[in-house]
Formats: C-alpha cells, sequence, structure tokens
C-alpha cells in the first residue's frame, strides 16, 4: 500500500514512561554526553549561552515570586490587619515588583523556547545532513555487514532520542539544577531545621524510588524480551501468510501466537505496573514531606523557638513543593539521558567509520587532441576523456586517452583476509569486447565486477585500466568512466525520467527517451499513465521486475561509458522480451568493454571471451566454439549433458 | 471506529472501570490536602484566640490519613491501569490476528506485509499507551481542574472567579495553539517519513549510488529535504512554544491578582491567610492540569492514526467463505474452466484473466508457459479458490470450487507457491505443515521424491537440521524442494507448482518430473515454469498471452501451430543449460558472495507482499 510508511518505531511500551525501560550500557558515558554537547556547542554555542541565562532568569524569577509570599503576608497583611484605614500603596509598590520579576520571567521563558526550537531542529538537521554525508563515503562493506534495519533505526530512533535529549532533557536538567541550588539556599536562608527535615523525605524519596526502580527495569527486560520474541512470530507468519493459507495451518500459528501474546502481556503488565505506582508513590511521599513540614513548621512558629513567622512557614511549604518537583525530575532525565546516549553512541560510532580510502590521484579530465596528436586538457566538454596522470618521479604530468581497458593481472581477493573467494583472476579486455562470466551461484562473478569498480578492494595482483593501476585511479573518476547495471534493480523515488537521467544529470529529455528505446523501455514507459512523468514509489514497486531492469538499462545507456557491466541485467526479463532488449544491447555494447554476467547461456554465445568460472577460479576460457570443442563444463551445461548424469 | 476498538476490552472492563475510579479517588484525597493545610495555620498557627497545638496535630495526622488513602488509590490506578491497557493491548493483537488468519489472497493484497507487521507491533504498542493514558489522565486531569476548582469557589467565590476567567483565557488559547499546531504537524510527519523513505533507498541502493558517483548529488538531495524539515518543523514547534509564555503569564497573573484580592480581603477580615495559600496552591493545580488536557489532546489524536489502522485489520470481512453445505470430498482430479474470466480489483477495466476454457482430465501433467505479467500465477491460483472468478464457473473434481470446504478442498489442491517461504523450525517440522501426522518414514519419501532428500542427509542434523527464519541457510534450490516435499505431504489430488524449480539445476528439475510421473501418476499436475525443458515432456502446454490462452496443445503439437511457443522454445533451445543452483549442495558460508549484499535479508519482505497487488507476480 502506498500509504504504508516505514514504521516509526516506538521506544518499547511505556511510552512516555518508556524512560524507566533497562538502562543500556555504555562505556563512556561522560565523554559522549560531552561529544553531544560539544557537537550543538559548535554551531549554537551563543544561543545555548542565551538559553542558559534565560533558564536562569525564569528559576529566579518564579523563585521570587514563591518568596513574596513572605512579604506579602509578614511585611504586609499582618502589619494591616486591625489597622483602621490600611494603606495599601505599600503593597501595590511591593505587588508592582513582583509583576516585574515575574514578566521578566515570562520573557526569558519565551525567548528560551523560542531560540530552543531553532538549536533542537538546527542540531538535528546538522546531525542528519552530517549522518547523511559520512553513510554516503562509507564502502560497500559496511552495508554488506550492517543489517539495513538498524542503519534505519539510528535515522529514526537514534536520532528522535537525541532531539528529545537536546530539547527537554538537557534545559530541564539545568533548569532542576539550578531550581535544587536556588531552592535550597532560599530553604536554609528561611528555616535551617525545616529543611533539614525535608530533606531527611527527600532521601527516603530517593531510596523508594531506587526500590521500585529496579523493580520495574527487571520487568522490563522481561518485557522486551517477549516483545521480541513476539515481533519475530508476527513478522515470519505475516511474511509466510499465503503458505499458511495454502495449507491451512491457521489453528497452529494462532496458537503459537497466543502463547507469545500472553507471555507479553504478563511481562508488560509487570512492568508498567511498577512503572505506574512510581508516580503516585513519590507524589505521596512529596505530600508525606509537605505535611511533616506543615506540622513541624506549625510547632516552630507556635512554639516560636527558631524564630519563624508565618509567612516564612507559608514560602517554606511552596518551597518544599518547588524543591521536591526538579528532584523528581532529575531522576527522570536521568534515565532518559541514558538512554538518548545510547543512541548518540550508535550515531558517533556511524560517523565515525572509516569512511572509504581513496588514495588515488589519477583524475579523468576532458580533453582535446593537438594538432600533432598530443592531447591536453580542456575546461569544456569535448566529449573526449583522458587520464591526468601526474609523476611524482620526475614532476611530469601525461594525459591518456579513456578507452576503457582492462586488465586483472593474478588477482586475489577475499573479503575478509582469512578466506579467499576470488583465486589468481588473470584476464584481458579491450574496447568492443564483449566478456562474459558464467559459473554456479557463489562462483565469484559479481564478486569480480565488484572489484574493477573498487567496491572491494584486493588483496593481491593488480587490475589495471587503461595501463594505470586503478588503486591510482580516484575512485570517482574511475566508476565515472563505468557503467553498471546491478543483479538487484534499485530505482529511486521520483519520476521515470529523473530514475533515467541519473546516469548523466545533465542528460536532456531528448537523451532520456534516446536512452530508453535504445533499453526497449520506452514502449512500456508511454504506456504508464503519465508516461516519463509516473512517479515511482519505493523502489519502483509499482513496476514489474522485468520493467525495472529495463529502466536500469536506459540509466546506464545514458551515462555512455567506455566500459559497461552488465551483472544478471536481463534475468527478470522473460526470453520472449528479452530477445527485443538483446538488440537494444547489442547496439549498447557496440564499441565499449563489456562484462556481461548471465546465466541463460543463450545470451553469452556471442561474446568474444567467455570465461567459466567455478569456486573463485577460472576454470575454462574462450569463444563460445572453442568451449564448445573443449567439451569441458561447459561444453556439458550448455548442451544439457549433464541431465544423463 | 470507538465501537471496533472497544469490543476489544472483553475482560478488562472491571479494570477499565476502576482505574478512572481509583484516579478520580487520588484526585479529590490530593485535593484535600491544601484545604487541610489552610485549617493548620488559621486554626491552629494563626487562630483567633492564640495557638492551638492540638489542632495542628490533629489536621496533621489527618493529613497523614488523606495522602495514604491518595497512595492506596493512586497504587491502584496504577495496577488496574497496568492491567486493563496490557490486556487491551493483547486482546487488540489477537483479535488482529485471529482476523488476518481468515483473510483470504486478497484480504492479504490489500495489506502488505509490512504493513500488517506494523500494525501488529507498533500500532498497538501505541494503542496501549494512549489506552492507559486515557483511563488514568483523561479522567485525572479534568476531575483535579473541577475539583481545584470548586474548593477555590467554596473558599472565596470572589476570587474564585478570577481562576474560572483565567482557565476559560488560558483554554481558549491553548486550544488555538494545540490546534494550530497539529495542523503545522500533520504536514510535517509525511515529510519527516519521507525524508526516511530516502534514507532508507540510499542504504538498500548503495552500490547505485557509488557507482553512478551520485554521492555529492544524494547529499545535496538529502540536505534539501532536511532542510525542508526544519524549516516545517521550526514553524510548527515555534506555535507550540507559545505555550509555556502564555501558561506562565496566566499564572502569574492569578497570583499577583490573588495576591492583591487576597490582601483587601485578609485586612477587611473576609478571608484567612492559610485560605489565600491554599488558594495559591489550588491555582497551580488547575492550570497545569488545563496544560496536561491539552497535552492528552495532541497525543490522543496522534494516536488516532494507529487506532485508524488497527480499525482497518479488525474490520476487514475475508471476501472468501465457506459455502452453506459443502462438499468436503474432492472426487478426482479434473480440473474445468468454463468460460472464466478474473480481475484482482472489482473495477478493473481490463481482466487478468478473460475468456478461459480448459478441460483437464485426472491425472494429466499440464505445463503453462507465457511471458511476464501473462496472467499464468493468476491462472492456477483460481483452483485452488485463493481467488473467487469474477465471472464463469471453476469445476474441481467435477464440482465448482465454491461449493467445497476451503479447507478440504486446499488439502487436496496443494500449491507450491511462487514466493516460497519456510518457517523456523527442524526440517521434519517444516514438512509436516503438509500433513501434521506425517511420519519420517513419509516425509523421507516426499523427499525423495522432491529430490531434498539427498541434500537433507548430508546435512549436519539431517531431518532435524534448524531452518533459520525465513529460510536463509539453505540456498534457493534447497528451499524450492524443500516446499514441493511439503506440498507432496498432503498427497493432493492436484499438485500445482508456480515457478518452483527455477532455482533448481536442470538435471535436478528432469529427476523431480520423472519421479512425478512414476510415483504419483494419478495426480494431476499444473507446472508453470520458464524454462521450455520444464514443460516440453507434460502431456499437454497451455501458452499463455496477456491473460488469455494463447496455445494448448502438446508440444509437438505447439511447435508446429503456436508462434509464441515456437519463438520461446527457439530462443532457448541452445544453451538451456543453466549454471545457477548447480552448485547449491554446498551453499557458500558466506551469504554476501555474488549476493547483492542483504538480498535475501531485510527489505525483501515488503516487495514480496507488494507485488501480489499489483497482479504481477508473474515470472
Amino acid at each position: 500500500m502506498a500509504e504504508e510508511r516505514a514504521p516509526k518505531v516506538n521506544h518499547g511500551p511505556g511510552g512516555p514512561r518508556g524512560a524507566r525501560g533497562p538502562r543500556p550500557k555504555i562505556d563512556h558515558p561522560g565523554r559522549l554526553l560531552k561529544r553531544v554537547l560539544g557537537y550543538t556547542f559548535k554551531d549554537y554555542g551563543v544561543r545555548w549561552v542565551i538559553v542558559f541565562i534565560c533558564i536562569v532568569t525564569t528559576v529566579f524569577s518564579s523563585l521570587q515570586g514563591t518568596l513574596f509570599m513572605r512579604t506579602l503576608i509578614d511585611d504586609y497583611i499582618k502589619p494591616m490587619l486591625g489597622q483602621q484605614n490600611p494603606d495599601f500603596s505599600p503593597l501595590a509598590g511591593a505587588i508592582a515588583r513582583v509583576a516585574c520579576f515575574y514578566l521578566l520571567g515570562v520573557i526569558a521563558s519565551f525567548v528560551q523556547s523560542r531560540i530552543m526550537i531553532y538549536v533542537t531542529q538546527g542540531t538535528m538537521r546538522n546531525l542528519r545532513n552530517d549522518l547523511f554525508e559520512s553513510m554516503e563515503k562509507l564502502p560497500i562493506k559496511y552495508f554488506d555487514t550492517h543489517a539495513h534495519g538498524d542503519i534505519m533505526s539510528i535515522y529514526t530512533n537514534d536520532i528522535d532520542t537525541m532531539r528529545q535529549l537536546i530539547s527537554q532533557s538537557l534545559p530541564q536538567l539545568f533548569n532542576s539544577m539550578i531550581m535544587v541550588v536556588s531552592v535550597l539556599v532560599s530553604m536554609l536562608v528561611l528555616d535551617v531545621p525545616l529543611t533539614l527535615v525535608t530533606l531527611l523525605m527527600v532521601a527516603v524519596m530517593i531510596i523508594a524510588a531506587k526500590k521500585i526502580g529496579s523493580q520495574s527495569s527487571r520487568f522490563f527486560l522481561a518485557q522486551q524480551q517477549a516483545l521480541g520474541k513476539l515481533n519475530g512470530c508476527i513478522e515470519e507468519t505475516m511474511t509466510g501468510q499465503k503458505v499458511v493459507k495454502v495449507f491451512c495451518h491457521e489453528e497452529e500459528s494462532l496458537q503459537q501466537f497466543n502463547e507469545l501474546n500472553d507471555q507479553l502481556c504478563g511481562s508488560s503488565y509487570a512492568a508498567n505496573k511498577f512503572a505506574n505506582i512510581m508516580g503516585p508513590v513519590n507524589a505521596q511521599l512529596g505530600n508525606l514531606s509537605y505535611v511533616v513540614c506543615a506540622v513541624a513548621g506549625g510547632i516552630l512558629a507556635i512554639s516560636g523557638i527558631s524564630g519563624l513567622t508565618l509567612g516564612e512557614l507559608a514560602s517554606f511549604l511552596t518551597l518544599n513543593r518547588s524543591f521536591i518537583m526538579p528532584i523528581n525530575q532529575i531522576s527522570m532525565q536521568f534515565n532518559s539521558i541514558i538512554m538518548a546516549l545510547a543512541g548518540a553512541d550508535r550515531i558517533f560510532k556511524m560517523m565515525d567509520e572509516t569512511p572509504e580510502i581513496d588514495e588515488g590521484y589519477v583524475e579523468l579530465v576532458n580533453a582535446k587532441r593537438q594538432a600533432d596528436g598530443a592531447l591536453t586538457e580542456s575546461a569544456e566538454r569535448t566529449g573526449l576523456w583522458a587520464w591526468k596522470h601526474y609523476h611524482k618521479a620526475d614532476n611530469t604530468t601525461t594525459y591518456k586517452e579513456l578507452q576503457g581497458d582492462v586488465v586483472f593481472d593474478h588477482v586475489d581477493f577475499g573479503y575478509t583476509d582469512e578466506k579467499m573467494i576470488l583465486h589468481d583472476i588473470e584476464l584481458f579486455a579491450k574496447p568492443g569486447q564483449k566478456i562474459a562470466f558464467v559459473g554456479a551461484t557463489g562462483a565469484g562473478k559479481t564478486t569480480i565486477t565488484n572489484l574493477i569498480n573498487r567496491f572491494y578492494t584486493i588483496q593481491d595482483g593488480k587490475i589495471r585500466y587503461d595501463g594505470i593501476n586503478i588503486n591510482k585511479i580516484k575512485k570517482d573518476d574511475l566508476r565515472r568512466s563505468l557503467g553498471i547495471v546491478l543483479q538487484d534493480t534499485h530505482l529511486f523515488t521520483g519520476t521515470v525520467m529523473e530514475n533515467i537521467r541519473y546516469g548523466k544529470l545533465d542528460a536532456t529529455d531528448e537523451d532520456v527517451v534516446k536512452a530508453a528505446k535504445l533499453a526497449n523501455a520506452d514502449g512500456f514507459i508511454r504506456r504508464l499513465p503519465d508516461g516519463y512523468n509516473t512517479m515511482l514509489h519505493g523502489d519502483g514497486a509499482n513496476l514489474s521486475q522485468g520493467q525495472r531492469q529495463l529502466l536500469a538499462i536506459a540509466r546506464a545507456a545514458i551515462a555512455d561509458p567506455p566500459v559497461l557491466i552488465l551483472d544478471e541485467a536481463t534475468s527478470s526479463i522473460d526470453t520472449r522480451t528479452e530477445k527485443l532488449v538483446q538488440k537494444g544491447m547489442d547496439a549498447l555494447m557496440k564499441g565499449r568493454t563489456n562484462f556481461v554476467i548471465a546465466h541463460r547461456l543463450s545470451t553469452v554465445r556471442n561474446s568474444d571471451c567467455i570465461i567459466v568460472l567455478e569456486q573463485g577460479r577460472i576454470i575454462e576460457r574462450g569463444t563460445h566454439d572453442q568451449l564448445i570443442e573443449q567439451k569441458g563444463k561447459y561444453y556439458q551445461l550448455y548442451t544439457g549433458n549433464a541431465m544423463a548424469q | 471506529m470507538l465501537k471496533t476498538l472497544g469490543a476489544q476490552i472483553k475482560e478488562f472492563k472491571t479494570a477499565s472501570i476502576l482505574t478512572p475510579i481509583c484516579m478520580i479517588g487520588e484526585v479529590i484525597m490530593e485535593m484535600l490536602i491544601p484545604l487541610l493545610m489552610a485549617s493548620i495555620i488559621d486554626d491552629g498557627i494563626n487562630a483567633e484566640n492564640g495557638a492551638n497545638m492540638n489542632h495542628v496535630y490533629l489536621i496533621g495526622v489527618l493529613m497523614l490519613l488523606t495522602a495514604l488513602i491518595s497512595l492506596a488509590f493512586g497504587i491502584g490506578g496504577g495496577v488496574f491501569g497496568a492491567k486493563a491497557s496490557t490486556g487491551f493491548a493483547r486482546n487488540l493483537r489477537k483479535a488482529m490476528y485471529e482476523n488476518i488468519q481468515t483473510f483470504s489472497f486478497s484480504n492479504i493484497d490489500k495489506f502488505s506485509t509490512s504493513g500488517l507487521v506494523t500494525r501488529l507491533t507498533t500500532d498497538v504498542t501505541n494503542m496501549q499507551n494512549a489506552y492507559q493514558m486515557i483511563l488514568r489522565m483523561c479522567m485525572r486531569a479534568p476531575f483535579s481542574l473541577i475539583i481545584a476548582m470548586a474548593m477555590s469557589f467554596w473558599i472565596s467565590p470572589r476570587l474564585a472567579s478570577v481562576y474560572l476567567v483565567a482557565v476559560v483565557i488560558l483554554g481558549g488559547v491553548l486550544g488555538l495553539i494545540v490546534s494550530q499546531a497539529m495542523k503545522h504537524f500533520s504536514q510535517a510527519f509525511p515529510k519527516y517519513d519521507d525524508l526516511n523513505e530516502s534514507v532508507q533507498e540510499n542504504v538498500s541502493a548503495i552500490r547505485v549510488v557509488k557507482a553512478y558517483v551520485r554521492e555529492d548529488y544524494e547529499n545535496t538531495k538529502f540536505k534539501k529535504a532536511s532542510g525542508n524539515i526544519y524549516k516545517i518543523f521550526c514553524k510548527a514547534e515555534g506555535i507550540v512554544a507559545w505555550n509555556s509564555p502564555v501558561m506562565s503569564i496566566t499564572v502569574y497573573a492569578c497570583i499577583i491578582l490573588i495576591s492583591w484580592l487576597g490582601a483587601h480581603m485578609i485586612v477587611q477580615d473576609e478571608l484567612e491567610i492559610g485560605k489565600l495559600m491554599s488558594l495559591l496552591t489550588y491555582c497551580m493545580n488547575i492550570l497545569m492540569n488545563l496544560m496536561m488536557l491539552s497535552m492528552i489532546f495532541v497525543m490522543i489524536t496522534m494516536s488516532m492514526a494507529s487506532a485508524r489502522r488497527i480499525c482497518e485489520v479488525l474490520n476487514e470481512t475475508p471476501d472468501l467463505s465457506n459455502p452453506a453445505k459443502p462438499v468436503t470430498e474432492v472426487r478426482d482430479g479434473s480440473i474445468r474452466f468454463d468460460n472464466v474470466s478474473f480481475s484482482y480489483k472489482k473495477d478493473a477495466d481490463t481482466p487478468v484473466l478473460k475468456n478461459i476454457n480448459l478441460d483437464i482430465k485426472s491425472g494429466e501433467t499440464i505445463g503453462i508457459i507465457g511471458g511476464t505479467g501473462s496472467a499464468k500465477s493468476s491462472l492456477v491460483n483460481l483452483v485452488s479458490r485463493l481467488y473467487d472468478v469474477t465471472d464463469g464457473r471453476l469445476l474441481v473434481g467435477g464440482v465448482d470450487v465454491r461449493d467445497y470446504d476451503m479447507e478440504a478442498l486446499r488439502n487436496q489442491v496443494s500449491v507450491v507457491l511462487q514466493n516460497n517461504v519456510l518457517f523456523s523450525g527442524t526440517i521434519l517440522e517444516n514438512l509436516r505443515w503438509g500433513d501434521r501426522e506425517a511420519t519420517e518414514e513419509e516425509c523421507r519419501k516426499a523427499c525423495i521424491l522432491a529430490c531434498a532428500d539427498e541434500f537433507i542427509q548430508r546435512m549436519p542434523d539431517g531431518y532435524n537440521t534448524f531452518i533459520e527464519q525465513g529460510g536463509t541457510n539453505v540456498s534457493g534450490g534447497q528451499k524450492q524442494r524443500l516446499c514441493i516435499a511439503r506440498a507432496l505431504l498432503k498427497k493432493p489430488r492436484i499438485l500445482i507448482l508456480d515457478d518452483s524449480t527455477s532455482a533448481v539445476d536442470t538435471a535436478t528439475d528432469a529427476k523431480i518430473r520423472k519421479a512425478f510421473a512414476q510415483e504419483i501418476p494419478g495426480t494431476t499436475k499444473l507446472i508453470i515454469a520458464q524454462r521450455v525443458s520444464s514443460v516440453e515432456h507434460a502431456d499437454r502446454i497451455i501458452v499463455m498471452h496477456e491473460g488469455q490462452i494463447d496455445g494448448f496443445g502438446t508440444h509437438e503439437e505447439l511447435l508446429a501451430g503456436n508462434e509464441i511457443y515456437r519463438e520461446v522454445y527457439e530462443s532457448q533451445m541452445s544453451g538451456s543449460g543453466d549454471f545457477d543452483e548447480n552448485h547449491d549442495d554446498n551453499k557458500i558460508s558466506d551469504g554476501n558472495n555474488d549476493n547483492q549484499g542483504g538480498r535475501d535479508g531485510h527489505g525483501n519482505n515488503a516487495d514480496d507482499g507488494g507485488k501480489g497487488s499489483h497482479g504481477k507476480g508473474g515470472m
């Protein structure tokens, strides 16, 4: 369904209270927090300073308000009590003063929330951009070894927890801390014994919170596990729902589901129960502290031991409330900060991944041919490309025309150093030739083509492009000179036109149509609802696999590279259509160096050289006729003699 | 929608009712505390006839009691709330899952796989949280507001009217802010989803990006999108930012007004100091709860999307149902298509299948061949009534498929789907999907027929080898053979293979076909294939072309008289050999080889689900 979006991942049941979940382990929370702060201070340092000033202002103005209670009662109301004609003008003046403080507080809180928006959203934007940029630089290997879901979750979940950290946790933590300190100071000024009583109650509260919290997090862990199990079961059955139907297996699948569902319900109940209890317990302990202070304060006020006035008691009781609230908040923020730091850890880890190393220095430049046949660099597009090769030894620069001559010289390769996938590969491909790779799945066909464009780096041997070791060529320039149609077609959200133009960004509409015609895609594109302007979504989900492959071919065609790599480019196109495409493909391949991987042997028959791979080694090579003559593996498969075995 | 969801509360009704009651109890008790406080001051410390210590103690004990009762209520609310909400979530999941089990293929097509998973997981969690909040907060906030207001009026109607005005003004402003902000947020979220989609795209298509050196292009594109998000979110949150200053301005205005008016009243002996204090406490309470209400409103609106999506599943009625008097016995394996037309969507202009007339005798082997999108899969899917014909009649064993009990029909008509799925469990467990009671010997026999026994025997734990979720630890060809064996265990009258040997090498493919011919001659076999070699020895071959039968006859007949068949045959005649899966028995341990990273891992689910809905199972 088109409206289906990537699921927004929740932070586990418990929602806003979910911050009480199990705490993830982080190695250096301090260092990490410093890095997060450094990251946002870098761009928004001044704004953060303003925000902090605003927070301090807000806290003090609200504190002034609380303390005003004392003044109001002790200095104004009490003296006026019993007067015949009480003069309210001093009170009016005092209220005006407090109003000014309040106004200051309001302004500060407005400025703070305004600025915080830009700080938060700006930091998020920078973070996303940096993350994306470093992701684009990562080697293919990273994407092979990391689940795509995990990468996605960094962009969704982890960035989101970071947003909460920056927009809420940090300012609130700061706010709470200032509040605690200033309220504590005010309380001490008002009355020391009462302050001690309050502190005692706070200690009780913290212990209780810890007790419940540890219970709760134990159950949250169990809940997380049960949730994981249930989600796994759901995903599996939903994926295979049609098979479930065909085998009338509904009841068994329901039974399994019910079991896991009940388990989750049980552990989720336990976890939520404790999380829910936390709130009232804290609140009532707060009330308890209030009551104890009120009674103790009452005794003090009546006995007059510490000279506590009624106004002071009133103020103190309000302060008592303001003291407990931030303490509760700090303990809550602390949890969510830890959670956010776990996310930050993943974000920075990805940003810190070693990018694709590119030590190449040979560049691809536009060239012009001089009268004497020598090549020189040209600023404008000439259609003639040359490798600009700087030689350090004698400080000269040579230009060599881009032709597309590829040589593998005793190449060994393995994804890891321990296990080699390709052994001693040797091959020569001249412009205009078609080299085909055939072999079983896992023989290493795709791997070879992935070495030419340096998706992976070889362990031993050399690959030369126009006589230049490809390690010396800048990766971008090397790849620009290669056109690849991959085994799995990937299209981007956008129109058909844009998708084809991906191969050459400055191509005109006519160029696009021409390329589509070459790939035999023009026909079906025109039949789409909006022709070339039809929007494609979700990797071109509204097209058939075959149609997507045709678009991918058109995309490679428009790039017009000297070397073309076609990896099972027509595997999903039925044989009749393939025949039609084949004509276009042949036209496309003319004058280029072509590497073709195909499992239908009929499509590679006219190759200049067919290379038969088995378990990473070349076991046969030659033209179709030569290989048939050899009566080896290729012959067996081609004639279907294998069937007789 | 509320009715649909409400029906799932079921046995948790009591807890659902007790939760708000407890919350109300908690609130009432809490609201008494400031009042008692006032009494301590006014009648105890500051009593007109001198301080009264005993009163202070008495009220102190009373306050303690209220706090304890409040705590009891609070804990009760928490426990019942947890019970009700987690139970509700459980029931929702169960109800959805149960309903999905009754879905027909076309129902499944309508929701994608990932759509169903999201609904069962994230959406339910959202609902659980929303429900808990509704039960606990939705009652608490307004109640606390009302009680605080009532208490204030009881203390001093004159001063309390200040609050009333404040509440009306603040309520209005908050409502305005929330509604404006919601408008902006509802625009922002899709944009946000788009951004994530583009990341997803880049992750899965990283090879394309790198191959075309489009990193900078993608960066620019992404920066533009994230810049847009920045702008739109700044705008939306800019509106929300008014919340806190508006809130504090109201609170402060109230405090100042009450202080001023209160001072006058105290001096004129119309009010006591303690009462003034409790009024100020209530002031905070009232306005805070108002704020809470606006937040609840926002959260509920946000969870509406989840609620809607869940209801979509709950309200989906399966569009296939058993007849009143179902036939439970399939007499034989004959199949007759009687002027059958079919389309996936009822209002489609051009049907997927047009006027199909076929007569297949029991025990025949029928090959089906045709281009991508020629509706081969659609044709066979009708036989086991995975979809209903739009027009015409389809008879199996001489009876209209719509007259059969669906389970009986599907047990007799065994389909090996194109999108094969194995489930996590041992090989034996997977095989027994076909027949719950099958002995190990029977399972083995089926595997020998499907040429699966040979590789299973070579596995470390043989038939007890554990298959990972999605069958990732067996190769494509092995998976297909296991799926065939699984289907064979049903001992069906009709066996349908929908391109089920595409990843099996030609030699094994031939062996399987030979085994079929020898071992289960009485079973009607429908075999869809791309390779002519897979069908050329069939009794008869159907050539499909654009939803119609282009030719039906033996290999020789078609070769002589059918142009499409001849073309396909000629294009494959030489070089029909196929390298793929020749070596599938020693599946390479490191799955990356030759396999564009993650190809058979993540991300494919959505594709599989999506494809069906376009009726393009083809090929």
